[in-house]
């Protein structure tokens, strides 16, 4: 009996797990998709800037920029609400002005003056705001991933009904850390949606040249946590992405895996040469699949007029400069800072 | 001919057990391998499997019976082929053995006479072993945090820690306890014994081995508002992790500007333990002392464990918080105090003395108190201090001490380069060279990875010798 009906099976295999359904593109109101325009259009314009004053000596240190990649924080941060946390790398300014921070405070840390979210003493790789929830920031790659599930098992803890948005790169997947965290979050159903954003490259190293598995998606595969590819440069796939993942997490089945395909336009970090790829496939890039333009298109569909466009994004470059001005003016911190927030309590 | 099956030993530092259980009777026949009888001690409870063939002859102690020594005959074997006769002989000529076997188990008078008996199981004398029996040293000035007219508890170093751990569990529910094997198997160590029992799985959470991801979890857990314990096996395990304890969660403070705490302790078993060899052995005090943003603590005895645990959770700051496996099982005397919480950052005057001053922490405050004995026999009155914090570091008691006895000793269970003896050596000279009628010496282990034979063990380790042979070259005395 058992073995004529296995013999008939033609059907295909029936999943053994339950898995999310396959997210659909986000149907955006013609106000949320000039608010996509706005945040990603700030994101771009404030990295611009932050580029800008690097080259003038104002930025020092590391500093990583997130051009190209804004339709993925903009698609998913749009989706959370003020119970969600964030956390990500050190490629991190876009998703902190997502998280509401105002511009003059990144750009101010990023100058290293007092008046930065850090007080100066983190710079642009360590930022935090425990007001806006953004957990940083964090330097050292794939430390985030165990810390997001670390904020995810607050979340649990609380029973507050958060959700940790922990973002790492497609190099941070390739840490050990990653997976001893993926294991604990899904023994532990924690609620965190882990974000992979591909942008292809690892410093140098493209994904290929370091990832036995290149589909990064199925990298939560041996811990039964299921993985989503997402388009990157597709703000409303993000959105849709997001959605599907939130209800996934918020509905108590675990952590799940997002593999947002992206690129950056600019080096690793500032002082990255970039002879790893050439200038043609950066070029094909922003004229085929650019976000903003993609978003931009879509505005016009909806029949948002040019002016309308030009009037956002003079204001936000006015917002940008004005960020920029104060990071520049605004005084270094006080030399006693030397010595403050080491510890919290006297002893 | 009858085999005698002793008490065994199920750790190198096991002087006596409880036989719990005998799985056989008298007249059974076993063979290798067969679970003969349970034997517990404070840390596990053990089978205790038969090694030869033969029948069950005469059980000589019986189960049930607390304080078994090592070495005890505890039953009698009829080898193969005796004959069923001579099985019925045997416990009559036993017999008379039997009463005194348990005289010495109970009265433990004279430990050489029991070895002496029990040649097989004679003690190795290893460093470790040196430590432990050191480490019967009480404090002999009463803290003076202990408000007088107080009654103290003996409590070992194990339940003092899991006291601690459970009276700060039920004060602020955001703290929990996190680590390998810390709620159904009730602690690697014991030290958490019987908290899942009361606070559940939510708040006793036992993890995959994987310190690196589990210290992360937990300090995640602690940037977003809880108060995790993290429990390490032991620090060694916790080089794994440390770039969470050193990255994550002692430099987010400074790194937010002071918005964003990590209040997290990281505790566990720390330095030197009983013929474990160099991977299991290393004494992390220097490391993470020399982390700002980290507080570092390295208790000796029972009420300083458990008053600066306490404070330990409570605090805002980030805190290593170093056990001794050597003395877990070691009984002190602990105030019995409603909430016994005890400043971080201040050592503490063990013994008073007036010609040189022993500086140490953890297992090195009872070599230091055992060579302050033997000192005194020579006319040496010693001073020693117990760091207890190791960041940050009470120089204030220091120098203290130094400008009274104006010579000094740091006694430390570690290796000498970059240690905390380097530090009080350093602070010293800036602080108190004016005072020094000597060079500060340090007294450390050896330069070396820690060996397992137990001869080189010994040579590898700090010992009470060590220490006095220190006291004397700086009070110039042969």
């Amino acid at each position: 009996m058992a073995r004529t009906s296995r013999a008939k099976s033609a059907e295909p295999p029936v999943p053994n797990r339950e898995r999310p359904n396959e997210p659909q593109p986000y149907d955006a109101s013609k106000d949320e998709l000039l608010q996509f325009y706005k945040d990603m259009l700030l994101i771009r314009r404030f990295e611009e800037k932050a580029g800008q004053l690097y080259g003038l000596g104002l930025i020092g240190g590391f500093c990583h920029l997130y051009i190209g990649q804004e339709a993925v924080a903009v698609g998913l941060q749009s989706a959370l609400t003020e119970k969600d946390s964030v956390i990500t790398g050190y490629r991190d300014h876009g998703h902190m002005l997502l998280c509401g921070i105002p511009p003059k405070d990144v750009m101010a840390e990023l100058t290293g003056r007092q008046a930065g979210i850090s007080k100066g003493k983190g710079g642009s790789m360590h930022m935090f705001s425990v007001e806006h929830k953004f957990y940083g920031g964090h330097g050292i790659v794939g430390a985030q991933v165990s810390l997001g599930a670390g904020l995810g098992f607050a979340h649990k803890y609380n029973n507050d009904g958060g959700v940790c948005l922990a973002y790492f790169g497609d190099g941070a997947a390739n840490q050990g850390q990653v997976y001893e965290s993926f294991n604990m979050a899904e023994l532990w159903k924690l609620p965190v949606i882990f974000v992979i954003e591909n942008n292809q490259y690892a410093m140098g190293t493209s994904v290929n040249r370091a990832s036995a598995e290149d589909q990064l998606y199925r990298r939560g595969e041996s811990f039964r946590i299921p993985g989503i590819q997402v388009d990157g440069m597709d703000v409303l796939a993000a959105r849709g992405a997001a959605e599907e993942a939130l209800a996934w997490v918020r509905g108590g089945k675990g952590p799940i895996i997002l593999e947002m395909k992206t690129y950056r336009y600019r080096g690793h970090s500032m002082s990255d040469p970039a002879k790893y790829r050439s200038r043609e496939e950066v070029q094909a890039v922003r004229d085929k699949s650019d976000p903003i333009e993609h978003v931009k298109k879509l505005l016009d569909a909806k029949g948002v007029k040019e002016d309308e466009l030009k009037a956002i994004e003079t204001e936000i470059r006015k917002a940008v400069n004005e960020s920029a001005d104060f990071a520049e003016s605004t005084p270094e911190p006080d030399p006693k800072e030397l010595y403050t927030d080491v510890l919290v309590e006297k002893y | 001919m009858a085999i005698d099956i002793k008490m065994p030993a199920l750790s190198p530092t096991m002087e006596e057990g409880t036989l719990a259980k005998w799985l056989v009777k008298e007249g059974d026949t076993v063979k290798s391998g067969d679970i003969m009888a349970e034997i517990e001690t404070d840390k596990a409870t053990m089978e205790f499997e038969a090694v030869d063939e033969g029948t069950v002859g005469k059980i000589l102690v019986e189960e049930g019976t607390d304080n078994v020594k090592v070495g005890t005959v505890i039953m009698q074997l009829q080898g193969e082929g005796e004959e069923a006769g001579n099985a019925d002989k045997a416990p009559a000529e036993t017999k008379e053995d039997e009463p005194e076997a348990k005289t010495k188990a109970d009265t433990k008078k004279d430990d050489k006479v029991e070895d002496s008996a029990h040649p097989a199981q004679e003690k190795v004398e290893t460093g470790a072993r040196q430590m432990f029996e050191a480490a019967k040293h009480d404090a002999e000035v009463a803290d003076p945090a202990i408000p007088e007219g107080t009654e103290m508890v003996k409590l070992t170093l194990r339940e003092a820690l899991r006291d601690a751990m459970a009276e700060e569990m039920r004060a602020d529910e955001r703290v929990f306890v996190m680590g390998e094997e810390v709620a159904q198997y009730q602690g690697a160590y014991k030290v958490t014994q019987g908290l899942l029992d009361e606070f559940g799985d939510r708040r006793v959470i036992d993890t995959p081995i994987t310190e690196y991801g589990f210290a992360g979890v937990g300090t995640g857990a602690a940037m977003g508002g809880l108060r995790p314990i993290v429990e390490f096996m032991t620090f060694n395990f916790a080089m794994q992790a440390i770039d969470h304890i050193v990255n994550s969660a002692a430099k987010t403070n400074y790194m937010s500007g002071g918005q964003m705490r990590c209040p997290i302790v990281f505790r566990g078993p720390n330095g030197a333990a009983s013929r474990v060899g160099a991977q299991h052995s290393q004494n992390y005090g220097p490391w993470y002392a020399s982390v700002p943003g980290l507080i570092v603590i390295a208790p000796y005895d029972a009420a300083d464990a458990k008053g600066l645990l306490k404070a330990a959770i409570r605090t805002e700051d980030p805190v290593v918080f170093l056990e001794n496996e050597l003395l877990y099982g070691r009984s002190f005397e602990v105030p019995k105090l409603d909430d016994w919480v005890l400043p971080i950052g201040k050592a503490r005057v063990m013994r008073e003395g007036k010609d040189v001053t022993i500086v140490s922490y953890s297992i090195g405050v009872g070599l230091a108190l055992e060579a302050a004995d033997k000192l005194a026999e020579e006319g040496i009155d010693a001073e020693v201090i117990d760091l207890r914090t190791l960041r940050p570091l009470d120089k204030e008691t220091v120098l203290k001490s130094l400008a009274k006895t104006n010579r000094m000793v740091v006694a430390e269970e570690g290796w000498p380069t970059c240690s905390i003896a380097s530090e009080i050596v350093t602070i010293c000279m800036e602080e108190g060279f004016d005072d020094l009628d000597a060079p500060v010496i340090r007294v450390c282990n050896e330069d070396v990875p820690l060996p397992y034979a137990a001869n080189l063990e010994k040579l590898a380790l700090i010992s009470s010798d060590k220490i006095i042979a220190g006291v004397k070259k700086v009070t110039y005395k042969k």
